[in-house]
């Protein structure tokens, strides 16, 4: 009789404890992030918290997640790293060990990225991220990660095929055309200078001036003082936003006439509304625009996403939306898609159903490669136009035609 | 190795760009040589080795950022960030700095090291972690043939710096409280003995130091950028000018902000631009050895 009455009393807990799923709301699938919220990536760490938090909303304003007829919304655990890599490896583990995080967003940066992925690896936890486009992240044999933008050889690489262009449009041979690169010394801005300098060689063109900038960088005089003696046709400066803030001012000071000049984080350095006309004319890469023309079920258009973001927070109002946010956003996308596709929440088939992703998106085709990064879609590069960025190459989603050369 | 030959060999082929890169680091030089003033006033009076030195300066250029974008004129900020930088400074001796004063070099060290760090996170959250910059819209001065560039707005940093240098030099030196602070540095007990509050010369000490690297900060705000994590770059060229010059030589201190900021720019062209600050801990290394080998205990005092 005793084990009878224990037995029903097990059965009668679970039901009490699984009670079918005819309740109406929608239950939580729990994602994880350590992303900067203070230190020296705050700013775009926030970006990228707002991108996944207006994906979140978004999703669940349109019915949540469907899982094997199951119906879930997405709910984030964030955890500030600080902006330093050890933090973010320790939060990481935090989240997976004492959280019971079973699926992870990126964090802000590729060095932040670079510290979690063997956490994540480690314990076999998937994890899309959205900020980390260093190719050393790929190169890794790592199973668990993906990642939804291109990656960091591709940002300026473009400025070099379309100085060849021009210069044979201008009767000359593309292997005359001479390159200054200078980038900071970090993992994201040597992958640019690599992809640079790799098309520059493939063109047979010459690299007249290579430096690396200090982190702190505030004055590039000693280059500018060289890119004028040496005259370069191509300058290509990438130092995150006080690169741009200080290329952009000093070349103006300096009097530099180059015929183009590209540089990263132009947006996040706000050099159309600091600087005025001095930023006319330069070319900005950039991961995402809104004038471009993808779009999907649930954002819409580019163009749709951009005005909802900004109608749903008002701190972007008047203000420009980064492409950091839109591929955040993405990256929760990514998620839903492969949530639904799996029919299940276990890590292991959520993990295959995102390598088998194939997806149109409002940020641009998702595909991932065997490595984990999104080869379906390619960087734009962005020209500030009288103070408007206009996008004006790759051709195909070219709206405006290049001012060349400078000045 | 052949990329340096070719950068010194451009020196030559271009010699008037020798010129300008003397003057660039003038013009720049100037700058860390009001911080560096500050901070070998502290050091010099108060025994106190400011590691937030370089945060007062960037705090300075964010009120004077502050101050642009809610309309007020960027020449203005300058004068406000003095004032603003002296209280403020008075506030820190107040709450931290009088407790420290008479303990050992350790915990003078610590307090300013967490001052420092609390500033920076202070400024990050109110300001957010973007750089910034003041643009005055002022045009450029060119000679020979372009060559030499001169922003007006640099011009002005530097005379701003100037005057703020040759007025703190000469309030030294006549006024009483000037008078006052040069004792206390000479000798604390004498100067208490002689009549002299060193409590107060101390906080004043401190307060000016604030705002004389507020100032700096305003300045630097309409020539450089800033970000709240920048502090550390200025607290290092001030530490290295400092000790170059050695303690008791005001004027030194100004002539090695100088020298420092022209071979920062020498060692950029050269060496390239990521080992413009190497050249600046280099020289303080050389400095320390130098210094070293001669054991000589020369009493120093402000003069």
């Amino acid at each position: 009789m005793k084990i009878n009455l224990s037995l029903m009393g097990a059965l009668v807990g679970a039901t009490l404890l699984f009670p079918g799923s005819a309740s109406a709301a929608c239950e939580a699938i729990t994602l994880g992030s350590a992303i900067s919220l203070t230190g020296k990536y705050a700013t775009n760490g926030i970006h990228a918290k707002n991108g996944y938090e207006f994906a979140i909303q978004k999703i669940k304003d349109a019915g949540g997640v469907q899982v094997d007829g199951k119906c879930y919304n997405f709910n984030v655990i964030y955890y500030d790293d600080e902006s330093k890599g050890d933090r973010g490896a320790t939060l990481a583990e935090r989240l997976i060990n004492q959280d019971k995080v079973q699926y992870m967003l990126g964090p802000y940066s590729s060095g932040l990225t670079k510290a979690i992925a063997p956490i994540t690896e480690k314990y076999q936890i998937p994890m899309v991220e959205a900020e980390g486009a260093s190719r050393s992240l790929f190169n890794k044999g790592y199973k668990y990660l993906f990642a939804v933008l291109s990656t960091s050889e591709q940002y300026l690489a473009s400025a070099i095929a379309l100085a060849a262009e021009k210069a044979t449009e201008s009767g000359k041979d593309p292997s005359s055309v001479r390159v200054a690169v200078a980038v900071e010394n970090d993992p994201f801005s040597l992958d640019i200078r690599a992809g640079v300098l790799e098309d520059a060689a493939k063109f047979g063109m010459k690299a007249v001036v290579d430096e690396k900038l200090p982190r702190d960088l505030s004055d590039m005089s000693a280059i500018l003082t060289k890119v004028k003696l040496l005259k370069p046709d191509v300058l290509i400066v990438s130092g995150h936003s006080k690169g741009a803030a200080t290329a952009v001012r000093q070349i103006a000071e300096q009097n530099i006439s180059v015929p183009m000049l590209a540089i990263t984080h132009c947006e996040a350095a706000d050099v159309t509304g600091k600087f005025g006309a001095a930023a006319n004319d330069v070319l900005c890469s950039t991961q995402w625009a809104e004038t471009l023309s993808y779009e999907d079920p649930l954002f819409g258009t580019a163009a749709n996403y951009y005005s909802e973001f900004i109608a749903a927070n008002s701190a972007y109002q008047g203000k420009k939306v980064p492409y950091q946010t839109a591929q955040a956003s993405a990256a929760v996308y990514v998620f839903k898609d492969a949530f639904e596709r799996a029919g299940s929440l276990d890590k292991e088939a959520v993990r295959d159903a995102i390598a088998a992703t194939d997806l149109k998106t409002f940020y641009g085709n998702i595909k991932f490669s065997e490595a984990g990064n999104n080869i379906a879609k390619p960087m734009v590069l962005r020209q500030i136009q009288d103070g408007k960025y206009n996008v004006v190459a790759p051709s195909a989603f070219a709206s405006h035609k290049l001012n060349w050369p400078r000045d | 190795m052949d990329q340096i030959a070719g950068n010194i060999s451009l020196l030559f082929q271009f010699p008037i760009v020798n010129l300008k890169i003397v003057l660039d680091g003038i013009m720049i030089g100037s700058l860390f040589a009001l911080a560096a003033y500050g901070l070998a006033l502290v050091w010099g009076v108060m025994n106190v080795k400011n590691l937030a030195q370089g945060d007062f300066v960037i705090a300075g250029g964010y009120i004077s950022w502050w101050l642009v974008e809610n309309g007020v004129h960027a020449l203005l900020g300058v004068p406000i960030a003095f004032i603003v930088m002296w209280g403020f400074g008075w506030f820190i001796y107040r709450v931290i700095i009088c407790r420290v004063i008479d303990r050992d070099l350790f915990t003078t060290l610590l307090a300013t090291f967490g001052l420092a760090i609390m500033i920076a996170q202070i400024l990050n959250l109110l300001f957010g972690s973007d750089t910034q910059s003041v643009d005055l819209g002022y045009n450029t001065l060119y000679f020979f043939d372009g060559f030499i560039d001169v922003p007006i707005a640099k011009l002005i940093g530097v005379l701003m710096a100037g005057t703020l240098a040759t007025g703190v030099i000469i309030f030294m030196k006549y006024s009483r409280m000037g008078q006052a602070i040069r004792a206390t540095a000479q000798d604390r007990r004498a100067a208490r003995v002689l009549g002299i509050d060193t409590d107060k010369v101390y906080s004043f000490t401190f307060s000016l130091n604030a705002a004389i690297c507020g100032a700096a900060g305003a300045i630097i705000v309409m020539v450089w950028i800033i970000q709240p994590f920048y502090g550390i770059t200025h607290s290092i060229r001030a530490f290295v000018i400092v000790t170059a010059a050695g303690l008791g030589n005001l004027p030194g201190v100004i002539a090695a902000g100088l020298g420092i900021g022209a071979l920062e720019q020498y060692g950029a062209i050269i060496f390239g631009i990521g080992y413009q600050q190497a050249i600046a801990v280099l020289l303080l290394l050389i400095v320390l050895i130098f210094r070293l080998s001669q054991q000589r205990r020369v009493r120093q005092s402000l003069q």
